[in-house]
């Protein structure tokens, strides 16, 4: 969760990402953001986010992304 | 027939009527019929290209399905049996074998879309390379149709394979509900593309006749006719004048021609939206929304996230997703870390998706390299923007100006200026000449060359241009109270009974007065001989 | 619920009545009214006013509206007379005409002028509108449209002509609000007077054509003209006016002799016969030789006249007080304008306001 949080507050500085859930329904982040994370997350846990699931529901808070990636290291 | 025909609103008026008193169970089965209707009187031989996307994508829905469920059994089966290796080696094949139908599915659509639309442009540019060359051969054109709406419906149909693929979408057993909605009519000309995850509910759902949502449709509607008749085909008239002589209209007229084609442009394609919306929301569905007050934009990604909504997340998702996180762009961003640094490694793969989204999206809009090079300018202008991202929170650091009100005019008026201005590339007969005229509109520049004499010059009149301000005006402040305050149909509706009659009426009289429809817009003048 | 649902329906129906007369004030509004400007275009619809009934009933384009004074029919013959003609009227415009006509009267003599015989295709749409528009709604009217429409016209603009006149909303004046409801005459029992003179000073030689037969339309409905006039008991002659130009050709003069001789109809060419009826293109055309003016007008009236005493039973109608004092009325606003056309013409050296 660490290494994630440290991934995203590097992108954005400005964002507290400890509450925030609407990263996606707020357009806080756009589509190159999510690109640039989910190729850190790869490098940091060695998992693929596939396209399917870049979905609003993964992406609004660092909970949810956090969910996600320990769901594909899962599988 | 189009939106604007006397046929098309009689083919409506009757289209609505009959779904609300046919049988309930006929509801959705009706709308199929109407639609292929539509499409038949558009022309007969259309019909096959739509039929054959229908079927296919329908028969490798019903694979993609099949192989799913073959796998959730044999996980079932082999329950507590099997390794985790096992079951994930299996879930492999599975992959690559949907995979395989995913593809026979894209290929045998796409091309159907690639080979009517873009082989004459292929054609037409390896003669210019056998000319480039000195050879004496040319190729001969063939004569290609071009089915209404094949862009659109063929990108939603791919966008639901895909989604069925993914599983983010269930396979629709029902051939005819598919049917629907590869074909629902109100959509078939200019989009927007729908998602059937979002659209599919609501339009095999069963409608029961509601006064309040029937008429928030026809209000949809009607707003819909002021903006693309009165406006849009009014102002048209100035556009073409401008864009269509460029040896007569320079300097000055260009930057005219520019923002007039802006106006022409919004108001056209919001319009025509708004029609098609209002048309399923008076039946009771939901369409999805394409635009969101684009020119309200502070910058091009929320223009873009404003404007053709659903075109950009198709592309977001179903290309620039995909390209960005597959396994090779994912080691081409490693490699790209490692080669240029961390800061400018990391965004040449988002760079490189980008470009190819905007290239498709390009050609997507039209076979030819005016739209190619459009794509490519937005591509361009987001780079350098993303680019200057530092330098801008820099600034912003150093000067207050961020909620300032006026820095957000500027930043709109920024926004739209820039957005215009790629937008030529769609106005002049080609990619030189676009670019001649960027200069000519600085070098030719003379104020007094832009005086009431040369404006009438433009096929209006001083009365036109008038009602064209009168309309900017009640767009904007439409525009800023949805901005603010929600929908103004909410606020209509709520202000004492009479007030929706009244406005609708006035409405409806302007559109019908104002419009510029009809012979007497097509002729541009009574003749008035003595006989 | 059941109150709510016929509140809902009352204030439908209340809307939907507001709107279509807003809609019928509106296209009042805009149609052109034809009164300063190009009086032709008011002809049809002034048949309407006619309180009295007629015998000899005339049909076809400018050369029978410029061209034959029902005025001086009665003043020197008694008879009662009325042209329905406009600009370019065509053959079907003609017999559409008619059979609206008929409704209303039975006339003992109709007079059809052949020139429109020419045109076998609908020509332009400012002229199908001035023959049309001032129809009243019957199925002629819907017949008459039917035949004549171009290409991108379409039937809805006829039947409501708001969608067609909505682009006048620029050139609105006053006289679209001063006429909205009542217009003016402008013709004399459907002839239109001009007093001025322009000789004739000649007319580009006329064009071979690779085919002289008349049209396959045109003749239909001459046929059906034939037809109807037969049903109804009415005389149906044929004239063509002593206009010099549009060129009439000798070949197509003598298929409509043919013609006439089949159906043992009466056939005059008065452009032949226009040294006999004593026709001046000197003094007696206002626009060299393309239509007459008063004083052509009114001398082949008094021939055509004469011709139409002696060979039909019409009734001298100067006797019937109720006729007489009509006509009384028509001569008066007849003579009025004679006068002031030649005040103008004395004052500026030409027309204008007529």
């Amino acid at each position: 969760m660490e290494a994630l949080m440290e991934i995203l507050e590097n992108l954005h500085p400005e964002i507290d990402f400890n509450t925030c859930d609407t990263l996606i329904d707020d357009n806080l982040i756009d589509s190159f953001d999510i690109v640039t994370i989910i190729s850190e997350i790869n490098e940091e846990y060695d998992v693929v986010i596939p396209a399917e699931e870049i979905v609003p529901e993964n992406f609004n808070s660092a909970k949810a992304l956090y969910a996600l990636i320990q769901k594909l290291e899962d599988e | 027939m189009l939106f604007t025909d006397y046929s098309f609103i009689g083919f409506l008026a009757v289209v609505f009527i009959l779904y609300y008193t046919l049988p309930k169970k006929c509801q959705w089965p009706f709308l199929l019929v109407a639609s292929y209707v539509f499409y038949f009187i558009a022309s007969p031989s259309y019909l096959i290209f739509i039929a054959a996307t229908t079927v296919s994508t329908y028969l490798v829905s019903l694979k993609l399905d099949k192989l799913e469920t073959i796998q959730k059994e044999w996980i079932r089966e082999h329950k507590g049996q099997i390794s985790r290796e096992e079951k994930k080696e299996y879930k492999a094949g599975i992959k690559a074998k949907k995979w395989k139908w995913l593809l026979v599915c894209l290929f045998f659509n796409l091309g159907i879309l690639a080979v009517l639309k873009y082989t004459n442009f292929t054609i037409a540019n390896i003669n210019g390379l056998l000319q480039a060359f000195h050879s004496d051969r040319q190729l001969s054109f063939l004569n290609l149709v071009l089915p209404m709406g094949i862009s659109f419906y063929t990108f939603q149909t791919m966008g639901y394979i895909i989604d069925v693929y993914r599983g983010t979408s269930t396979a629709e057993k029902n051939p005819f509900k598919l049917a629907l909605f590869v074909s629902f009519f109100p959509q078939l000309v200019q989009g927007p593309i729908s998602r059937f995850n979002d659209l599919a509910k609501s339009l095999f759902e069963v409608h029961y006749f509601d006064p309040k949502v029937v008429s928030y449709g026809l209000y949809r509607i009607l707003w819909g006719y002021f903006k693309k008749v009165v406006v849009a085909d009014r102002i048209l008239t100035a556009v073409n004048a401008i864009i269509q002589n460029p040896d007569t209209y320079q300097g000055g007229f260009v930057f005219v021609g520019m923002m007039f084609y802006a106006f022409e442009l919004y108001a056209d394609f919001t319009g025509g939206i708004d029609i098609t919306i209002g048309i399923a929301q008076t039946m009771g569905i939901t369409v999805t929304e394409n635009f969101r007050r684009p020119y309200f934009s502070k910058n091009i990604k929320e223009y873009w996230n404003r404007w053709h909504i659903t075109m950009g997340t198709w592309f977001t998702d179903y290309i620039f997703y995909p390209i960005s996180v597959c396994k090779p762009m994912l080691k081409f961003s490693k490699f790209s870390r490692n080669t240029f640094g961390e800061k400018i490694g990391k965004r040449v793969p988002v760079y490189l998706s980008s470009f190819v989204v905007w290239f498709t999206t390009g050609i997507w809009h039209g076979a030819s390299w005016n739209f190619i090079v459009w794509g490519l300018m937005n591509f361009v202008v987001i780079m350098i923007s993303e680019e200057l991202e530092p330098l801008y929170r820099k600034f912003h650091a150093r000067f207050d100006v961020k909620g300032k009100a006026w820095y957000g005019v500027f930043e709109i008026v920024r926004t739209i200026l820039l957005m215009s201005a790629i937008r030529m590339f769609d106005c002049y007969r080609d990619v030189p000449l676009t670019f001649k005229m960027y200069g000519n509109m600085f070098t030719h520049f003379d104020i007094r060359a832009l005086n009431a004499e040369a404006f009438l010059g433009l096929g209006l009149s001083g009365a036109d241009y008038l009602l064209l301000f009168i309309c900017l005006l009640v767009i904007l402040s439409v525009s800023i109270l949805q901005e603010r305050r929600g929908s103004v149909r909410d606020m209509i509706f709520a202000s004492g009974a009479a007030w929706k009659y009244v406005v609708f009426g006035v409405l409806m009289l302007i559109v019908i007065v104002f419009g510029a429809y009809g012979i007497g817009y097509d002729q541009s003048q009574f003749i008035y001989n003595q006989f | 619920m059941k109150n709510k649902i016929a509140k809902r329906a009352a204030a439908l129906a209340v809307f939907i009545i507001v709107m279509l007369i807003a809609l019928y004030l509106l296209q009042k509004l805009m149609m052109p009214k034809y009164m300063s400007d190009i009086p032709e275009g008011a002809m049809v619809e002034e048949y309407y006013q006619e309180t009295t009934d007629h015998e000899v009933l005339f049909v076809g384009d400018c050369e029978v509206y410029e061209n034959f004074s029902p005025i001086t029919l009665y003043e020197d013959y008694g008879i009662t007379s009325y042209i329905r003609g406009s600009a370019q009227q065509l053959t079907w415009q003609s017999y559409y005409l008619l059979e609206d006509a008929l409704r209303y009267e039975t006339p003992k003599v109709v007079v059809f002028n052949v020139l429109a015989m020419k045109y076998n295709e609908p020509q332009s749409e400012a002229y199908n509108r001035m023959s049309i528009d001032g129809m009243k709604m019957s199925s002629s009217k819907i017949g008459a449209i039917q035949a004549s429409m171009t290409e991108e016209e379409h039937m809805l603009d006829y039947i409501f002509p708001i969608l067609r006149y909505h682009s006048r909303w620029s050139d609105l004046s006053a006289e679209d609000v001063k006429y909205m409801f009542h217009k003016d005459k402008v013709s004399h029992n459907g002839y239109y007077m001009r007093v001025d003179v322009r000789p004739v000073d000649g007319f580009p030689e006329p064009e071979k054509l690779s085919d002289y037969t008349l049209g396959d339309k045109a003749m239909e409905y001459l046929d059906k003209m034939r037809e109807l006039c037969e049903e109804n008991g009415i005389e149906l002659v044929l004239v063509k006016s002593p206009s010099l130009y549009p060129y009439w050709y000798d070949e197509w003069d003598e298929q409509i002799t043919d013609y006439a001789q089949e159906y043992g109809l009466d056939y005059f060419n008065y452009e032949k016969l226009a040294p006999e009826i004593g026709i001046d293109y000197n003094t007696d055309t206002y626009d060299a030789g393309l239509h007459l003016n008063l004083s052509g007008a009114e001398k082949l009236s008094r021939y055509f006249g004469e011709y139409l005493t002696e060979n039909y039973d019409l009734t001298d109608y100067r006797d019937d007080p109720e006729y007489a004092e009509v006509y009384a009325e028509k001569i008066r606003f007849y003579d009025e304008m004679r006068e002031a056309q030649y005040k103008e013409l004395e004052e500026y050296g030409e027309i204008i306001s007529f």
